[in-house]
């Protein structure tokens, strides 16, 4: 057994069985982070700080919902919404955090894109952060289940039917996604043991191992500079703050991140008190009603570009852009050839390919909210094209790139 | 300053992002109707000048009272409410504050031709005609005797300041529409019961009378507990003022209310879907008020820290 000398103090108890002193010299005081970032490097922690609102709020909501079909509706808005003392807030907090999570998501995928933070080092990354993205989205759909509307319904019907795919008419396998042959009990205790307990697990696991994957290669920053990080910290340790390329995580980074962080919130928190419709779709207050199809199904807004690659092909070309869509994102380190670790807009052709890229997902956006008629559908269907495009030109464009 | 820049492009992505999925797809997705401030300029105006004593022995000579009950005045619905339903497919409303809640040129039309004023026409042809007999009249003068009978009907009724939401909604939408966070039924708000099999009794006889309403109006109107979330305020005034403009050919009749009771109907509605709007405004502000501070100090540190790192 280990010997141990009568701790003076508390941290001194701790740090004899916890190590708490080395622990918080290697993950906060000595975690080094690059100095030359801006207020998008704070994306992570708003992040951190969106899931935990998520995450609690839920466990709130969790204690009054009621995962039946005859009373989810009435437990989510009746009891919830108006008999619990402030059951209306957490429930707006968690169905507005569920949107705004995503918005903040797409800026730091886009940082991490535009700043090629997905290389040289970084692919791991990039590829767990992307599969927290697919858990986040699976999060977020079994979640619009659960208060059984109109919209939870017909979005659970339409999604779950896309596993037939399409010519091959798996029905079978959508009749064992549902545990039934149309969405009903089991279906709703499935997507609500998926919300409350399967996926959060995951996202929780895959949080960690995100985090794990910037340790060796560290950060990235506004110039893609390969930093010396060990001769850095040095310099920064010695006293010369002011020269040092890199900054400690806490409290420098942290002071910075707060600080976007409260400025995030108050944006967040006004989502929540007055403008709540965009994240709380009015149909979805109207219950799950088998015999009557809205006239417009759409997904949430994050769902958008991918639902508009689907829909303006024929049913099997379309499913599989749609599976192109889902897949290719994971393999940009792979499909971008040049070694430049630079901002885009050094970057020459790719900065061009960066910004049609940005431009054409929020086309589809908003061609993927609106009615497959007329011009949506054709504007829709080049914006498709261009997408599926831009990913063939990727390695080619990247392979000429000069470095820089 | 180059953050700012970059905040700059981001929120222009962000909001025009956001105008495409919200403002613009929902103005291309719903047709916009905009108000016709309760205005029934359809309907011919009142051409003559009531008289409510006249009135009482007009309304009281028409039969009225054969479907109609008028409390105020005495006089009880002649009726249950499932009988009356089981007759006319709906129970007809008691008249006690009608002339407070629906307008009175709206009034007047609909005594002479129901179908008519209610903009329920399609829905009785081939031989099949609206419930509400028509006043022809006494043999009188028919608009004077019309405009007579409007005069008595406001006389009765309360007056406008003094009809609650609740009132406005339960003459002129509750007969029919269930809201069931209200304890609402069509029948009226359900008692307590002490007995679990008066309480079944009572549930049946709320299915009798749903069963009869489902028959007349072709679908169980929806209960309208979470309307005011899942339709909000514009939808809901302009669909009652006119609700062909909004779902052509539907059954639901133009009431007829003025624009002050739709505006307490609108309200009870909010009261019972959206009861906590208040505290949210409230208990918003003390939000903000937070998080500012909490900006204010975050800012402070931040700079603290970064003077020595520049």
């Amino acid at each position: 057994m280990a010997h141990f000398e009568k701790a003076r103090n508390l941290e001194e108890w701790l740090d004899q069985r916890l190590a708490i002193k080395t622990l918080r010299r290697v993950l906060a005081e000595e975690y080094w982070i690059p100095k030359n970032i801006n207020f998008l490097w704070a994306m992570g922690m708003v992040l951190a700080i969106t899931f935990g609102i998520l995450l609690v709020s839920g466990i709130f909501l969790l204690m009054y919902y009621q995962p039946n079909i005859e009373t989810a509706f009435d437990s989510v808005n009746y009891t919830i919404m108006q008999e619990v003392e402030f059951g209306w807030l957490w429930r707006h907090m968690h169905a507005v955090a569920a949107s705004v999570v995503f918005l903040i998501i797409y800026i730091h995928m886009f940082t991490g894109i535009y700043y090629g933070s997905y290389k040289k080092g970084r692919e791991l990354i990039w590829i767990s952060g992307m599969l927290l993205f697919v858990t986040f989205s699976a999060e977020a759909f079994s979640g619009y289940m659960l208060p059984w509307g109109q919209m939870s319904y017909w979005a659970g019907m339409v999604i779950t039917n896309l596993f037939s795919l399409g010519s091959l008419e798996f029905n079978g396998l959508v009749e064992w996604i549902r545990g039934d042959y149309v969405p009903g009990q089991a279906f709703l205790t499935r997507f609500f043991m998926l919300h409350v307990l399967l996926l959060p697990l995951a996202i929780i696991g895959l949080i960690g191992l995100h985090f794990g994957t910037l340790r060796i290669p560290h950060v990235n920053n506004q110039d893609g500079e390969e930093i010396d990080f060990d001769e850095e910290a040095k310099k920064y340790l010695a006293g010369n703050k002011k020269e040092a390329k890199v900054i400690r995580f806490q409290p420098d980074f942290l002071s910075k991140d707060m600080f976007v962080v409260s400025i995030f919130l108050i944006f967040y928190f006004y989502l929540v008190f007055w403008h709540f419709d965009f994240a709380m779709d009015p149909i979805n207050f109207d219950p799950a009603d088998g015999l009557k199809t809205p006239p417009h199904i759409y997904p949430e807004w994050y769902f958008l570009w991918s639902y508009e690659i689907l829909r303006p092909f024929p049913k099997d070309p379309g499913l599989i852009a749609f599976g192109f869509a889902q897949v290719i994102f994971f393999f940009l380190p792979f499909l971008d050839k040049s070694p430049n670790v630079a901002p885009a807009s050094r970057r020459g052709m790719f900065k061009v390919w960066f910004w049609v890229m940005l431009v054409d997902m929020i086309v589809l956006t908003v061609m993927g909210k609106l009615p497959p008629q007329g011009i949506y559908s054709s504007i829709g269907f080049v914006a498709a094209v261009i997408f599926i495009g831009l990913w063939i030109v990727l390695p080619i464009i990247t392979k000429k790139e000069k470095a820089v | 300053m180059k953050e700012l820049k970059i905040l700059a492009v981001v929120v222009f992505f962000t909001l025009l992002t956001y105008w495409g999925v919200e403002p613009y797809a929902h103005s291309i997705m719903h047709v916009h109707v905009e108000s016709e401030h309760y205005a029934y300029d359809d309907l011919e105006p009142l051409q003559k000048t009531g008289d409510a004593t006249r009135g009482a022995e007009v309304f009281m000579n028409a039969g009225c009272i054969g479907c109609h009950g008028v409390k105020a005045a005495g006089m009880p619905a002649p009726m249950d409410p499932v009988s009356a339903a089981a007759s006319f497919g709906v129970n007809p409303p008691d008249l006690s504050n009608a002339g407070a809640i629906f307008d009175a040129k709206f009034l007047a039309a609909l005594i002479k031709n129901p179908a008519h004023a209610l903009k329920v026409e399609h829905k009785f042809t081939g031989g099949r005609t609206h419930p509400m007999t028509p006043f022809y009249g006494l043999g009188g003068d028919l608009d004077q005797e019309v405009a007579d009978i409007v005069a008595y009907l406001k006389s009765i009724a309360k007056k406008p300041e003094d009809i609650t939401p609740k009132m406005a909604f339960e003459t002129a939408c509750g007969r029919c529409h269930a809201v069931k966070y209200d304890g609402w039924t069509q029948l009226g708000e359900k008692p307590k019961f002490k007995h679990k099999k008066d309480e079944l009794l009572y549930d049946a006889k709320v299915l009798d009378y749903q069963d009869y309403l489902t028959k007349y109006m072709g679908k169980l109107p929806p209960d309208l507990s979470m309307y005011i979330r899942s339709r909000g305020e514009h939808y809901i005034k302009t669909f009652i003022e006119n609700p062909q403009n909004l779902l052509h050919g539907t059954a639901m009749p133009r009431v007829g209310v003025t624009a002050d009771s739709a505006d307490k109907v609108v309200e009870y509605l909010a009261d019972v879907g959206d009861s906590k709007r208040h505290e949210r405004d409230s208990v918003g502000k003390m939000v903000m008020l937070y998080l500012f501070i909490f900006a204010i100090l975050a800012y402070l540190w931040k700079q603290s820290i970064w003077r020595e790192l520049h």
